[in-house]
C-alpha cells in the first residue's frame, strides 16, 4: 500500500490539516492527499471511464484544491469540497473526449421503456461471492461505465462515495428531485445489468 | 392497491428510508402480494449493497509518488 511519512500529521483531523496547509505546511496537505487519494481516484475513474484521464483528473483535483485552500472555510467537510472539485475536473476530461462533447448534467431525463425493470429473477444471497475480487470489480466497473454520464455521476456520488442526496445535489449543481430521479434510473439500470451475473442459476 | 409502476418510482425513496409511513405501509402491502415487485426491490437493494461494500484499491505506487511530487513542486513554485 502506498505510504508517505506523515511527520506527526496522521492523528490530526482533516480540518486541522487544512488549517496547517493554509499556513504553508505542505506535509499537512500531503497527509490529506494520502487520506483521500484512493477514493478520489476511484471517482475520477468512474466518471471519466478512461485511465489516462482519471490519473490527470486526480492530479488536477488535488492541485486545484491546494491552490484554492484559502477559499475553503469549513462550511462543508473537506472531503465533500474535494469531491466537488474532482467531479468538475472529471467532467471536463469527459467533455474533451469525442463521445460526450456537449453532455450536460442537467439535461432532462426522459422516461422511456428502460425505466421498467426487465428481469424478475431472484439473486443469490451473497452474489458478489460468486466471483473473484478482480472479476467482480470488472463486472461492477463495466456496469457503471455502461450508464449515461448523467446517471453514473449521480450513482457514483450517492452509492459508491456515499454522499447524501443533498451533498450530491450541491456537488453537481442539481436539484434534490433531479438527483433522486437520476439515482432511481441508475439503480434500476444497474440492477438489470447485474442480474445476468448475479441471478440465481447464472454462470459465474 | 398501488399499481406496480408507482411502486417502481418509489423504490429509491423506500430503500433510502425517505417514504412517509402511510406510503411505506402501502408499498409493503403491495410487496406481500406482488412477487415481481418484491424481487425488483430486493435485487435493487442488493445492487446498492454490492457497490457500497467495495473498498477502493490502493493507488499504484508510481501514481502515488507522482501525485506527491506534483504537490511539492506546486508548493515550491515562486
Amino acid at each position: 500500500m502506498a505510504m508517505t511519512p506523515t511527520n506527526g500529521t496522521a492523528t490530526l483531523s482533516d480540518l486541522e490539516l487544512v488549517e496547517q496547509a493554509k499556513a504553508g505546511n505542505v506535509d499537512a496537505f500531503s497527509e490529506l492527499v494520502n487520506r483521500h487519494e484512493r477514493k478520489i481516484f476511484r471517482l475520477t475513474q468512474h466518471i471519466t471511464g478512461n485511465r489516462e484521464d482519471a490519473e490527470d483528473a486526480l492530479q488536477d483535483s488535488f492541485l486545484k484544491a491546494f491552490s484554492r485552500l484559502p477559499q475553503f472555510h469549513g462550511d462543508s467537510q473537506f472531503y465533500t469540497w474535494l469531491v466537488r472539485i474532482a467531479v468538475n475536473e472529471s467532467l471536463m476530461k469527459l467533455r474533451k473526449r469525442k463521445a460526450h462533447p456537449t453532455f450536460s448534467l442537467d439535461e432532462p431525463v426522459e422516461t422511456g421503456d428502460d425505466f421498467l425493470p426487465r428481469d424478475h429473477g431472484t439473486w443469490d444471497d451473497n452474489p458478489e461471492q460468486k466471483y473473484a475480487q478482480q472479476e467482480l470489480r470488472e463486472i461492477l466497473d463495466g456496469a457503471v461505465q455502461s450508464l449515461a454520464p448523467i446517471f453514473r455521476t449521480v450513482f457514483v456520488l450517492r452509492d459508491v462515495e456515499q454522499l447524501s442526496t443533498e451533498e450530491t445535489a450541491e456537488a453537481l449543481q442539481l436539484s434534490v428531485p433531479a438527483v433522486k430521479s437520476r439515482l432511481l434510473r441508475a439503480r434500476l439500470q444497474l440492477r438489470d445489468k447485474l442480474s445476468k451475473h448475479f441471478g440465481r442459476g447464472s454462470q459465474a | 392497491m398501488i399499481p406496480c409502476n408507482k411502486i417502481i418510482q418509489e423504490i429509491s425513496n423506500y430503500l433510502d428510508n425517505e417514504l412517509d409511513a402511510a406510503l411505506r405501509q402501502e408499498l409493503e402491502e403491495h410487496m406481500c402480494c406482488c412477487p415481481d415487485c418484491r424481487v425488483i426491490i430486493d435485487t435493487t437493494r442488493q445492487t446498492i449493497q454490492v457497490f457500497r461494500g467495495c473498498e477502493p484499491y490502493p493507488l499504484p505506487q508510481s501514481l502515488h509518488d507522482r501525485l506527491q511530487q506534483a504537490i511539492r513542486k506546486f508548493h515550491e513554485k515562486p
